[in-house]
This record gives structure tokens, C-alpha cells and sequence, in this order.
């Protein structure tokens, strides 16, 4: 029971690394800053369903769920803000590249 | 791991994959709020279903509704920055499919050990027991990033207003 709770973690596992590959590729390659936010979103859902699958593999759902509630509720909050930032440097700078971010440049 | 399981999280692959390499901001919105849809389906199959609809009215609608509001308050691209930015594009984001692709073949070909034991079952109790009993602190946290959140909101809409 033990070895094919195992199985099923690794094989949610390799599915979720993925996910954390795109994610990290959306942020370390793009110069949007949307989807520098968006790509911290793909990050924060694989994490997300990482907990729920470790929750069912060691059959404590309940703490699983409760950690993935504040979870939510953390990433809600830094996006809304996040996407509050970005509203203000599009109404500074009238574009959403990062490399036009240059005014604070020593 | 059944069928309908694999079919879920090869389809929560391929929309977050849509979603960092579609050219639309709009489009790579759509493709998150479906990630977080099959995301939902996944943590009820899971046995989770208090997560799987905050996951539901909160990533899938909160969030792609945020998105939405601020793709809408910004300008769209003029079509010469567009045509520039797609050619940047597909050089910039062709790797991302090939990095996927040898990632998960060294991670298929890896041999991990089959009887890894896992933690013991401790006593299972209610999530709500658990988030109110168990998880004192984390409320008291919660309600602090939110009020911090909300504080910083207003903060930035003030500044606008007073210039």
C-alpha cells in the first residue's frame, strides 16, 4: 500500500515539474510584465496541487486542504496588488516591458 | 493512477504550456483560468473538495477576472510591435517544449526507489476542525496579508488620485 501511495506521488510528481517548468520559463524569458505574473500563477497552482496530492498519498486531506486554503488566499492578495503595481508603472511609462523600467537606474 | 487521471494531468500540461506560449495576453488568461478548472476536477478526485472550490471561485474566477480588468485598462499593441514581438517570440519561447521534453525523459529515466515508505496516517479530522483548531495562526496570518493587501490598494489608488 505504501509502494503504490509512492507511485501515485511521483507520478502526480512529473506532471507537476512540468508545470514548474513553464512557469519558470514564462518568468525568466519574457519581458511582459503580465505574464511575469502570470507565470508566478502556473508556479504557485503546481505547488498548490502538490500539497493535495501529498495530503492524499499520507491520507491527511484535511491539513492538506487547510494549508492549500491559505495558500489562496496569500496568492490572491499578491496578485491583486501585483496587478495594481503594474497598472501604475503601464500609467508612468505607457508600456508593460520590463526593459523600459529604466528610471531607477543609478 | 487511472486513465482519466493521466488524461487530466496531460491536459493541465498542455493548457499551461498554451498559456505561456500563446501571443495573447487575453488568450493566456483563458488558458490559466482552464489550468486551474482541470486543477479543480483533479483536487475532487482527490478528495479535497473544500480546496477544489475555493481553487474554483477564486483562481478560476477571481483571478482571471483581475487579469481581464487589467489586460482592458492597458493599450493594445500597434500591429508593427506585433508583428516584432512575434518573431522575438517564437526564438524566445522554442525552447520551452524541448526543455519539457528532456526534463521529463530524465525524470522517466531516473530510477526511483519503488517502496519508498511514506509518513504514518495520523488521526484524520475535519477540515474545518483542523483550520480553526489546529490553525489558529494561519487565520490570524491570513487576515493580516489581507488587510495588508487592501491597504496596499488603496495606498496605490491615492497617489494617482492626489496627482
Amino acid at each position: 500500500m505504501m509502494g503504490a501511495n509512492w507511485q501515485l506521488f511521483t507520478g502526480f510528481a512529473f506532471f507537476v515539474i512540468m508545470v514548474l517548468i513553464a512557469g519558470l520559463y514564462c518568468i525568466l524569458v519574457t519581458r511582459n510584465l503580465m505574464r511575469v505574473i502570470i507565470g508566478l500563477e502556473l508556479l504557485t497552482k503546481a505547488v498548490t496541487l502538490l500539497i493535495i496530492v501529498a495530503g492524499y498519498v499520507t491520507g491527511q486531506t484535511a491539513l492538506a486542504q487547510s494549508l492549500v486554503i491559505t495558500l489562496i488566499i496569500i496568492e490572491v492578495v499578491v496578485i491583486a496588488v501585483a496587478a495594481g503595481v503594474i497598472l501604475s508603472i503601464y500609467r508612468h511609462n505607457e508600456s508593460l516591458a520590463a526593459s523600459n523600467l529604466t528610471s531607477l537606474k543609478g | 493512477m487511472t486513465l482519466i487521471d493521466i488524461i487530466l494531468l496531460t491536459a493541465m500540461v498542455v493548457a499551461a504550456s498554451w498559456t505561456v506560449m500563446t501571443r495573447s495576453l487575453l488568450k493566456s488568461t483563458i488558458g490559466l483560468a482552464f489550468t486551474s478548472a482541470i486543477i479543480t476536477i483533479i483536487m475532487f478526485r482527490l478528495k479535497s473538495p473544500l480546496a477544489a472550490v475555493f481553487e474554483l471561485s477564486v483562481c478560476t474566477g477571481l483571478i482571471t477576472a483581475v487579469f481581464v480588468s487589467t489586460i482592458s485598462l492597458t493599450k493594445p499593441l500597434t500591429h508593427k510591435e506585433i508583428i516584432k514581438l512575434s518573431k522575438d517570440r517564437v526564438k524566445r519561447f522554442w525552447y520551452m517544449p524541448v526543455i519539457m521534453l528532456t526534463v521529463g525523459a530524465a525524470l522517466i529515466s531516473l530510477k526511483l526507489p519503488g517502496d519508498f515508505k511514506m509518513p504514518l496516517k495520523l488521526a484524520e479530522g475535519d477540515v474545518r476542525s483542523v483550520l480553526w483548531n489546529s490553525r489558529q495562526l494561519d487565520i490570524f496570518g491570513q487576515i493580516v496579508v489581507l488587510l495588508a493587501g487592501v491597504f496596499g490598494i488603496v495606498l496605490l489608488f491615492k497617489e494617482r488620485n492626489k496627482r
